[in-house]
């Protein structure tokens, strides 16, 4: 059975959607919109995730942990000390043995600018399940290529994009930019058109257009 | 298990004549590597001790793009990374933005949708046939399995105007409904292109020289598969029955009735099975589609300008190659805040060493031909 | 000094026999002309019959249907730039294109067209045959090492690995024929390649079929083992495109590089001419013993007129089917031209087959059995070159270390094994 249950405060999707957007403009022109106020018919919401393995980590890790879903899509934002003690208990206790993705998400306004994520599947449940944790800039976060062997190449883009230093892998330098490239494209206050003048003039020997 | 990578680049170069050891370079320009793939490999002699793979030369920043294009304007983009299964990149991003929307596309659409994939599911199947036969010396199917893809090709074309690079999907279901004849052509190529699987089989599977050359070669557990993150017929071949379409299904594959053919050795041989048999179980699903493909609206009810709510979402499909997933953060703006893709290739090419290890060069080809890679989506 | 000449017109023994340099000449150059005509319609065969296995045409602008392709590339060749790399060894590598043509080339002496029809029939015929064409290795091996590059040397370490091995097996399927030669009759055993088709017109049998499954299996032994000798698919590995050591060859351009081709053609032509002579009864016609009366020798003789009236008749179909477009009337004519050419010789077949029919030692009489030999013997080695392409569209290519397991712990025991059976069956029978 598949994880992506409807939770059950979205509308159908027809019919709804119109009415929700004017709706939604109208409703930001006259209050602040808070997430999880359901006065408009507005789109779904995060609710609290609850299941065993929820409370089995919530009772053992406490504030540290933090379980929602959004759209039948269940997420842990758990704080940075737990990582990689979390992310080993998913694998061999509740056998999330497959790590799907990981991958991080620039907020640079935020005062710890970088959210991490690992998304996990597990075989025996097929399930999934998705560990956030936000780091600041500059900060590392351990390694996980002991856990699953497949980190390695997912870890070394996620430095190469953003910056962020992972503790313990054993081969961490860029993967899909040049070995000498300076700046770390994915991060916000990297422009689009923006290159590594230096490295494409020493390189390619071309004076780049952009 | 310790993924250290045991080249040591730094070490000069031994001449050959003298000691064992040998680094070589494969690429980026080689005509088996299939793309811009650059491989060092460190031999013993002609067994290989360890590779590693340098990629990147395809590197087009298409997360990046994404942050700056509007959901609809990003649709084409996703087609150029897998360009050989544009169709099932376009599902997986349109389904992404769909859910994210909390709107689902009506039901002619997804059939629509099915069949497309599927078609597709079989031209980059046929193509990875005709270049790994082409890689260990078998130069006839290539020309046999493109001749038979033209005929998929002429069907997206009279659909939706583009051959390769398709486009055929909108965010909230199809944009062009099926032109008239296209169950005629739909079912005419059923009917044509089974004999021609046959054909293929006929000339490689029991063939000798085919089965010395596969058998045994790039062996990978079902565990490492795992360990690694393989997906696709990689991971089928070695025996773990699962499959997307099964497990998770998405875009009315739920109405279907076909198999998840699997291999037991995960070896080259049974990766080549496999991808025959799904070839086979597509053209099952696509009869069954094109069967019953209700009427209705092809398109949901979606605004002219597509603004999801703030949240996320991973969605993932059953590429040919792989799990192909999107992960999107949206700002509740017309951009997407975060777009990451997935991509299948990556991953699988991460097995790439564990599967090479002591085999001999000739084999590195035909390994790296039966990971079925597409540098598009490896580098994106 | 005509008398010279002329005196060995009724001669019934090859040149080198009779002493007359003058015919050996003669002979020697036609079977060089031939070979190398030959060698451009393999080159032409190739190129329509893969494309043809592929779904596509093949070369069809250049002359009509592509004929005219095989002179295009040898013009092109020759006005290639010629590339020597710096740090090569000039010398060898000039000389080594030489040996590996030089080896393919000598063999033709002693290759039986008919019972007189070839230069000299040497006692050990066989056995020179395959001592020379062993030295084909030696260039092989010169070449790559005179391009001062390890890919190219590691290249043709590998061919010349492939070579020896696979000679043993042939050698060993050879020998097994030679047994055959003697056995069943006292004395008469003979390397000699005239002698070995004369054994088997005595004994009545090919000697593919002789002591039956033991002159099959020789055979299949030496088709396989010719194959790899010559370094074609499936045994390619060492010069396939997709493989990270390029073959020996790839230092060298232009004509130097179409020497090296010519060289393997021929050496694929003199090969399958040891098949035809050793197990499928060399210029004899089909069923000898089966259907031998005169009106069957007769219709026999008809063949390589009904050979070419064939082919005159597929380049007039060619010319029908051509497009009736201005741009393809040079193509039309020159097509139509050919195919009156073939009437022609088809033609001129027929008088000969005709007036020649009678048994006896007439000019017309011997004229046409010498046609006839050369025929038979050309069509069988042709069949054997068809198969060639044919593998070669059809099979993947060998890993390097299969390759030599097949050599030494395949056909080797096999060869062995056939060649001990076939002494004790002979010895058993006679």
């Amino acid at each position: 059975m598949a994880d992506e249950v409807k939770s059950p405060a979205p509308p159908p999707p027809e019919g709804e959607k119109k009415p929700a957007v004017e709706e939604r403009a109208a409703a930001a022109a006259s209050a602040p919109a808070k997430p999880t106020a359901p006065a408009k018919p507005a789109g779904p919401v995060p609710v609290p995730w609850t299941s065993p393995l929820v409370e089995k980590y919530r009772s053992q890790y406490g504030s540290g942990l933090d379980a929602q879903t959004y759209l039948g899509q269940n997420y842990l934002t758990v704080e940075r000390s737990l990582i990689p003690n979390i992310l080993r208990l998913l694998r061999d206790e509740e056998q999330f043995d497959y790590c799907v993705d990981i991958t991080a998400v620039h907020y640079p306004n935020r005062e710890k600018q970088f959210d991490m994520i690992w998304n996990l599947y597990s075989f025996a449940r097929n399930e999934r399940v998705r560990v956030k944790t936000q780091i600041a800039d500059g900060a590392s976060i351990p390694s996980s290529v002991s856990i699953w062997p497949t980190a390695n190449w997912l870890e070394r883009e996620v430095y190469d994009m953003f910056g962020i230093q992972f503790d313990g892998h054993p081969d961490l330098k860029r993967i899909l930019l040049p070995d000498g490239w300076k700046g770390h494209p994915l991060r916000k206050d990297y422009g689009i058109l923006q290159q590594d003048q230096e490295w494409v003039q020493i390189n390619l020997g071309i004076e780049s257009g952009q | 298990m310790n993924d250290r990578s045991n080249l040591d680049l730094d070490a000069p170069a031994t001449p050959y004549l003298d000691s064992n050891e040998l680094i070589i370079n494969m690429g980026p320009q080689h005509p088996a590597t299939h793309g811009v793939l650059r491989v060092i490999l460190k031999l013993d002699g002609e067994k290989v001790l360890g590779t590693e793979c340098v990629i990147g030369y395809l590197h087009r920043g298409v997360e990046k793009i994404g942050e700056n294009r509007t959901y609809t304007m990003f649709n084409p983009y996703v087609d150029r990374m897998d360009y050989v299964a544009a169709v099932s990149n376009g599902l997986g991003y349109c389904e992404a933005v769909e859910k994210l929307m909390n709107v689902e596309a009506p039901a002619r659409a997804k059939y629509i949708r099915v069949v497309l994939t599927e078609l597709n599911r079989i031209a980059s199947h046929q193509l990875w046939l005709g270049t790994h036969a082409l890689d260990i010396g078998a130069m006839t199917p290539l020309f046999y399995t493109f001749r038979d893809r033209e005929e998929i090709l002429k069907i997206f074309e009279r659909y939706c105007g583009a051959r390769l690079t398709t486009h055929a999907f909108r965010i909230g279901g199809c944009q062009y409904e099926t032109y008239a004849g296209f169950e005629k052509d739909v079912k005419n190529f059923l009917s044509f292109v089974a004999p021609k699987i046959d054909e293929y089989e006929a000339l490689l599977t029991t063939n000798r020289i085919w089965l010395e050359r596969t058998k045994n070669v790039g062996v990978i557990s079902g565990a490492d598969c795992i360990a690694l993150g393989v997906t696709g017929p990689v991971l089928r071949a070695s025996g773990v029955q699962w499959d997307l379409r099964k497990a998770q299904p998405y875009a009315a594959y739920s109405e279907f009735d076909f198999e998840i053919p699997i291999g037991t050795n995960g070896d080259t041989y049974d990766r080549y099975l496999v991808r025959m048999a799904e070839m086979r179980q597509s053209l099952r699903i696509i009869e069954q589609a094109v069967n019953g493909i209700p009427e209705g609206p092809i398109m949901a009810k979606v605004p002219k300008v597509i603004k999801p709510p703030v949240g996320e979402i991973y969605h993932s499909i059953e590429a040919p190659k792989g799990e192909l997933g999107y992960f999107i953060v949206s700002d509740g703006s017309t951009q997407p805040y975060r777009l990451r893709v997935r991509p299948p290739s990556f991953v699988n090419l991460q097995a790439l060493d564990r599967m090479v290890r002591g085999l001999l060069v000739a084999d590195v080809i035909a390994v790296i031909g039966t990971i079925d890679i597409v540098l598009g989506e490896v580098d994106r | 000094m005509p008398n010279f000449i002329m005196s060995y017109l009724g001669s019934t023994v090859t040149p080198g026999e009779a002493g007359n340099q003058f015919w050996a000449l003669i002979y020697v150059f036609i079977i060089f002309t031939g070979v190398s005509v030959a060698v451009m319609a393999m080159n032409w065969l190739e190129r329509k019959a893969l494309a043809h296995f592929q779904i596509r045409l093949g070369p069809m602008r250049v002359g009509p249907h592509g004929l005219l392709q095989p002179i295009a590339d040898a013009l092109k060749l020759m006005l290639k730039e010629d590339i020597i790399p710096t740090e090569a060894d000039q010398f060898v590598f000039w000389v080594a294109p030489l040996i590996g043509l030089l080896a393919a080339f000598a063999v033709y002496t002693v290759i039986p067209f008919g019972p007189s029809q070839a230069v000299s029939d040497m006692n050990i015929g066989i056995l020179f045959m395959l001592g020379v064409s062993s030295l084909g290795v030696l260039g092989v091996v010169v070449a790559g090492w005179a391009s001062n590059s390890h890919y190219p040397l590691i290249g043709a370490l590998r061919s010349s690995a492939q070579m020896v091995s696979y000679e043993v097996a042939m050698g060993l399927a050879v020998v097994s024929a030679i047994l055959m030669t003697s056995l069943n009759e006292q004395g008469t055993g003979t390397l000699s390649m005239i002698g070995i088709v004369q054994a088997q017109q005595r004994q009545g049998v090919w000697f593919i079929f002789k002591f039956f499954p033991l002159g099959l299996i020789a055979f299949v032994i030496f088709a396989i083992a010719m194959v790899a000798e010559t370094n074609r698919a499936p045994f390619d590995m060492a010069e396939a495109e997709s493989e990270l050591t390029a073959g020996y060859h790839t230092e060298y351009s232009g004509l130097r590089w179409s020497l090296f081709m010519l060289a393997e053609y021929a050496a694929m032509i003199a090969v399958s001419s040891i098949a035809v002579a050793l197990w499928l009864g060399g210029w004899m016609r089909p069923f000898p013993n089966l259907l031998h009366a005169p009106v069957w020798d007769f219709i026999f003789s008809l063949f390589p007129a009904l050979t070419f009236f064939g082919l005159a008749a597929i380049a007039v179909v060619g010319v029908v089917r051509m497009p009736s477009h201005s741009f393809f009337r040079i193509q039309r004519v020159g097509l139509a031209g050919f195919a009156a050419l073939l009437a022609f010789i088809a033609l001129l077949l027929l008088v000969i087959a005709v007036a020649g029919r009678s048994a006896d030692t007439s000019l017309a009489a011997r004229f046409r059995e010498g046609i006839d030999y050369v025929y038979w013997f050309v069509l069988k080695v042709a069949v054997f070159m068809y198969l060639f392409i044919w593998y070669r569209a059809t099979w993947p290519r060998y890993r390097f270390d299969q390759l030599m397991r097949v050599g030494w712990k395949v056909l080797l025991p096999i060869s062995l094994g056939v060649l001990i059976l076939t002494a004790i069956v002979g010895v058993v029978a006679s």
